[in-house]
């Protein structure tokens, strides 16, 4: 199984290697099509043999010898609770992307499909890798092929687009890098005998411990690159850019899997390693978040373009997510993780179902459509399906990660006010209010531009990629219980290690006996901690 | 029986996928209407057969029964599960969902015949019937809520059915997120509920109702009563009810008469024992609920399209049964949601009747050549139509009986025990209010009775004026003809009901004042004993009927006003009699208190306005603003020091001298 795990992880990188050698557009998409499908297809072993039981600890592990000398660096993968799903989201979207780009794209088409398959083995890579070292190298990996597709295949503000994405999240995540290297080198020297480490396991487990004032560097560190990448407000603004412009097959990649990558980071990464930073920001970081649900529901609601309208709506769900995070309670961060899947799906359809009325009219504004149903039932039902999986529609998927998000941040300790939770559900109203406007004006009333009296409705290829899509949205809508259950048994854990090293730790920092105001200023000061420390051990 | 209680739920269900993915598939099959009638039907009477089964099974002593399917959503202490309850009121309310639902659908296969959109009616009719099940059914908050938006989006679909008109799918739009704005409370009050006891399951929360102390019971009432706010049309969230008159007449009988609107009065009922401990949220019930009432009586009184004058008809009574919950008479608001859906649902699909023969006559005089275009909801141009419809008007006239509270019409019962159950509230806490909002429901029965024999006397008596109104319209009348079978069918059977209905729930002390026993002639009382909690009446006989006397006189009154005002085509002119008299009055009735342009003129169009021109400006310009200043900053810094690297080698030479020199003098001082 572990290698079942590696090659499904670096096919599509053979598949690359197979497109070099091919010689029409045609074949270049058949095997584009033919490892994305085989990628998906030996991916399924491996949720099928998933040990539920044993969620918490990683499954499928290679684990290789130092690859740096005098360093702790190891090649590390394996799957557990939190990474497995978004590792099947993301074979599950590879054929999916595939597809939805056959006929749309006409220039450098090798070069298109390298680059996505190239994305498909860095956003594999992200989710399996279990050493910080190689997770930054996947995660950096992502960025390239990225800011190709925008850049080449984009649209026509494609250059300010991919360069803002592409420099914005690499500013995050070299400000990460550098903490990475320091948690290395802590990590060596507190428990590995000097020597440079980033084993995740050997990390989040109790024996490692980060004094307070330097996890709270280290967390504003790592929580920027992935609060960019997620994009939290006030994080978010290349994210309209970069949606808008992308074709779309990036818009979903995108939107599907590298918008999850920040949000796993903060749970994969941030919360065993800094638990007492995470529940000391937890409620500034709920309040940007319901900042980021109520005003990207607001500023979606103005757009015109209908993929913007969708930038901006994500920008508005990501906010639930991270609000579920930050209720650090096994509630709230379940249902962030059932929201990433969520999302991923619903999302994805909408920038499909959006690129599929791109190609048959050439535009994306709202103003340019009217009565579509009545000319293109069958795509009337699927965007119908993916507005109301979008709008949280109790029986599709939606509704489930933002229920108990919404309920986990009700009863959450760590944010500490149900006002946020509160506030938070307006999100409800607002996202009914966005996507049913845009719905209505796109697909009701008479049809009144002629150039649409003649679009035709979708054909089997189309129907057949969004199928599938469909299919997820209702099955986690009725049975989230299926789905869930890979990961309830590792959050539990998690929490309640993050619980008992945070305690730990305040221990060890001779910070419990102060007063409850000297405490905080403790935490956030450094100046202070360190003469205090060197006061307890001259 | 009532393990199979989940079959009621799941049929309707089935009937939708069938029709809806073979109508979306497959040509052909789109055309077999009555296949896809009678299987949408079939669909909606089988579980109506088997509830009346389960039905005939129980006592008033059963023991609730609750069936669980499958764990639905479930995460760290919170669990809920897919489980339906068998209870005197669950079982109640999906007979009343099934029946009215099966005679509906009959009615929809003639009504909808001509429509190309017929097999998605019928999905949708199935679809709404399942959610409005699960609405029912549900024996946790969370199955209700499904339920709840369920119905929601049903509602939807179905007004804006004919969604190439821009103006119904608006209406439908407008639904929805009012809805919603109920939605959220629910969510919240969710939220609360679960904080307190720990779950969302009917019998934890029962059995736990001690809990709930004083400041979150009231909490819980009020956001749940928001909830209801919106499902069921009351004050500040009605609007959107009348605008959903847009949808086919069929839709309106069943969502926006019969079932979907009184869904608001049966969650408050389940809740009976919550809302019981906090007299404030039962206050703001009363209070909203006889504002409300008295709101759209005055509206519905200026209206001149039939549906609208139902509509506002409708939003009304809801107000009465909110009286009767703000009141403590959980069974009397029971008992007026089961007559109103019988007379209500007869009016409207009787209004869809007139509707239909009137578009025919535009139809027919439009092959004759002639291009007449007339509002066919208009009463104005209607009239006579007795002569032409008599099923029509004879269901429809027994129904405004009904309506009205004329003596042993089912109306007159239920509205009787709701003015008891406020009148015997005055005698509480907050008892003045209640007087006053007695007060108020008995002018609402008055004006009710006026505006329904108005409604009733311009369309059906006199003389047809379409022919005088239009030219070309002379020989209109010849047209003018009887609904089908399949439609009138229906009709008789809600009118009977509408008629006798009322015996369900004869009040106790019409028997117990000349027997002097203890007489159970109250079904309904007896029958929903065990589930609801009530206010105890303890008013005397004398008082009693003192009340009933009022009533009789108030319906009675307002009836022989009404045939003395609108009989023989006098309605115009009593109309503008009644516009000269109240002045600015009845111009603020026929604004309808002109709630709409104050919500868009405060909420929606400032909030509009907020994100066009402050937050996206906000998100371009000073977010993203800020991103590429920082961009800026950069490259400015870049270019200053690209003078440095100037490329000539005698530059770098004298740089790399002083920099020796400086190090050197570092170290020696």
């Amino acid at each position: 199984m572990e290698t079942l795990l590696n090659l499904t992880i670096y096919l599509p990188l053979l598949g690359v290697l197979a497109i070099l050698f091919a010689k029409s557009d045609e074949l270049v998409k058949w095997i584009a099509l033919v490892f994305t499908t085989l990628t998906f297809a030996i991916s399924l072993p491996l949720i099928f043999n998933f040990d539920v039981a044993a969620s918490d600890a990683a499954q499928y592990v290679t684990e290789s010898g130092n690859l740096v000398f005098g360093l702790d660096i190891k090649y590390i993968v394996g799957l557990d609770g939190l990474s497995l799903l978004l590792f099947m989201l993301t074979t599950f979207f590879g054929p999916i992307v595939v597809l939805s780009s056959w006929t749309s794209v006409k220039k450098h088409v090798p070069g298109f499909f390298a680059m996505l398959l190239i994305l498909q083995t860095g956003s594999l890579g992200v989710f399996a890798a279990l050493d910080l070292v190689v997770f930054y190298v996947f995660f950096e990996l992502t960025l390239i092929p990225m800011y190709f597709l925008i850049g080449i295949w984009g649209g026509k503000g494609r250059i300010h687009a991919t360069i803002k994405f592409f420099l914005y999240t690499l500013v995050g995540s070299l400000i990460m890098l550098v903490a990475l290297v320091y948690v290395g080198y802590h990590a060596g020297n507190a428990i590995n005998d000097g020597i440079f480490i980033t084993d995740w396991r050997v990390l989040s487990g109790m024996e490692y411990q980060i004094g307070l004032v330097e996890q709270t560097w280290l967390f504003l560190a790592f929580a920027l690159a992935f609060f960019i990448k997620v994009p939290l407000f006030p994080f978010h603004t290349w994210l309209p850019y970069a949606h808008t412009e992308a074709p779309t097959a990036g818009s979903v990649v995108l939107a599907a899997i590298m918008l999850k990558m920040g949000t796993y980071g903060l749970i994969r990464f941030c919360l065993p390693l800094f638990p007492n930073a995470m529940l000391e920001f937890a409620p500034a970081i709920a309040f940007l978040a319901v900042i980021g649900i109520v005003y990207g529901a607001f500023v979606a609601m103005v757009q015109k373009d209908v993929k913007k309208l969708v930038a901006y709506s994500s920008v508005s769900h990501l906010g639930f997510v991270v609000l579920g995070l930050f209720a650090l309670n096994t509630i709230g961060v379940q249902g962030a993780i059932i929201q990433m899947i969520n999302h991923g799906l619903s999302t994805g359809a909408l920038f499909l179902i959006v690129g599929m009325i791109y190609d048959r009219r050439h535009s994306r504004q709202i103003e340019d459509f009217g009565g579509i149903t009545s000319i293109m039932p069958v795509f009337a039902v699927m965007f119908m399906l993916a507005t109301f999986a979008s709008i949280g529609l109790p029986g599709l998927n939606g509704f489930v990660g933002e229920f108990l998000i919404l309920m986990g941040a009700f009863n959450s300790e760590s944010i500490g006010s149900i006002w946020f939770a509160i506030v938070a559900t307006t999100g409800v109203i607002l996202a009914a209010i966005y996507m049913l406007w845009m719905f209505r004006r796109v697909m009701f009333g008479p049809v009144l531009k002629e150039e649409n009296k003649k679009l035709v409705d979708l054909n089997a290829r189309e129907i057949g990629l969004l199928i599938p899509v469909m299919f997820f949205i209702i099955w986690i809508g009725i049975r989230p219980t299926h789905f869930t259950q890979y990961s309830e048994h590792q959050v539990n854990v998690l929490l309640e290690q993050a619980e008992q090293k945070r305690a730990a730790i305040m221990e060890a920092s001779h910070a419990a006996d102060m007063p409850a105001w000297a405490q905080r200023l403790y935490d956030i000061t450094p100046n202070y901690a360190e003469f205090n420390q060197e006061k307890t051990n001259p | 029986m009532a393990e199979f209680v989940w079959l009621i739920v799941v049929i309707p269900l089935i009937g939708f996928l069938i029709n809806g993915l073979l109508g979306l598939s497959s040509e052909g099959y789109r055309k077999q209407k009555s296949v896809i009638g009678w299987l949408a039907t079939f669909a909606v009477f089988v579980p109506f057969l088997i509830a009346f089964q389960i039905f005939l099974e129980m006592n008033a002593g059963s023991e609730p029964v609750v069936v669980r399917l499958f764990t639905w959503i479930e995460a760290g202490s919170f669990t809920s599960d897919i489980a339906y309850r068998v209870d005197q009121l669950s079982i109640l309310m999906a007979l009343v969902v099934t029946g009215v639902g099966t005679l509906i659908h009959i009615y929809s296969m003639g009504y909808m015949k001509t429509d190309e959109g017929f097999y998605k009616f019928f999905a949708y009719l199935n679809l709404f019937i399942f959610a409005m099940l699960n609405l029912v059914m549900a024996n946790n908050l969370l199955l209700l809520f499904l339920g709840w938006e369920g119905v929601g989006v049903c509602s939807y679909l179905l007004i804006g059915f004919w969604y190439k008109d821009m103006e119904k799918a608006t209406a439908a739009n407008k639904a929805f997120i009012y809805n919603r704005v109920g939605d959220f409370a629910f969510l919240v009050a969710m939220f609360l509920v679960f904080r307190t006891v720990g779950s969302l399951d009917f019998d934890v929360i029962f059995s736990n109702l001690h809990l709930f102390n004083g400041d979150i019971a009231f909490w819980v009432a009020v956001l749940m009563f928001i909830g209801a706010t919106g499902k069921s049309a009351q004050i500040p969230l009605f609007v959107w009810l009348p605008d959903a008159m847009a949808g086919p007449t069929p839709v309106s009988a069943l969502i926006h008469a019969a079932t979907m609107v009184t869904s608001g009065i049966y969650l408050i009922t389940r809740f009976s024992g919550l809302y019981m401990t906090s007299p404030e949220a039962m206050l703001l019930v009363a209070v909203i609920g006889g504002l409300t009432a008295i709101v759209a009586a005055t509206i519905a009184l200026t209206q001149y399209d039939i549906k609208k004058v139902l509509a506002y008809s409708t939003v009304s009574q809801l107000g009465f049964m909110f009286l009767a919950l703000g009141s403590g008479g959980f069974v009397a608001a029971m008992f007026h949601v089961v007559t109103h859906a019988f007379f209500k649902a007869c009016l409207f699909l009787g209004s869809g009747s007139v509707i239909h023969a009137m578009h025919h006559v535009e139809h027919e005089l439009e092959h004759e050549g002639k291009h007449v275009h007339f509002d066919p909801q208009d009463m104005r141009n209607m009239g006579g139509l007795k002569e032409y419809m008599p099923s029509t008007y004879k269901t429809f006239l027994i129904s405004t009986f009904a309506i009205a509270g004329i003596p042993v019409f089912s109306g007159f019962f239920s509205k009787d025990e709701i003015l008891a159950y406020l009148f015997n509230a005055g005698l509480g806490e907050f008892g003045a209010v209640y007087y006053a909002l007695w007060g108020l429901a008995v002018l609402t029965a008055f004006l009710t009775a006026f505006y329904m024999f108005r409604l009733t006397l311009t369309t059906f008596h006199g003389t047809f004026k379409l022919p005088g109104k239009f030219k070309g319209a002379e020989n209109a009348a010849k047209y003018l003809h009887e609904s089908p079978a399949s439609m009138t069918a229906p009709l008789w059977i809600l009118a009977a009901l509408a008629l006798v209905g009322g015996f369900m729930g004869v009040p106790e002390f019409f028997v117990t004042t000349f027997t002097s026993t203890d007489a159970t002639v109250n079904w309904l009382y007896a029958w929903l004993s065990g589930v609801t909690v009530r206010a105890a009446i303890i008013l005397p006989y004398g008082v009693k009927w003192t009340l009933v006397a009022i009533a009789i006189v108030v319906a009675v009154g307002a009836t022989i006003l009404a045939y003395r005002m609108y009989d023989n085509d006098k309605g115009e002119a009593t109309d503008a009699a009644i516009r000269e008299r109240f002045g600015s009055l009845y111009a603020t009735w026929e604004d309808k208190y002109k709630f709409d342009e104050a919500y868009e003129a405060m909420i929606i169009r400032p909030g509009n306005r907020l994100a066009d021109r402050v937050l996206a400006v906000f998100d371009v310009k000073i977010l993203d603003g800020f991103v590429n200043a920082i961009g800026s900053i950069v490259q400015f810094f870049g270019s200053l020091l690209r003078f440095v690297q100037t490329g000539v080698i005698n530059t770098y030479a004298i740089a790399f001298v002083v920099g020796v020199i400086l190090i050197i003098g570092l170290l020696i001082f």
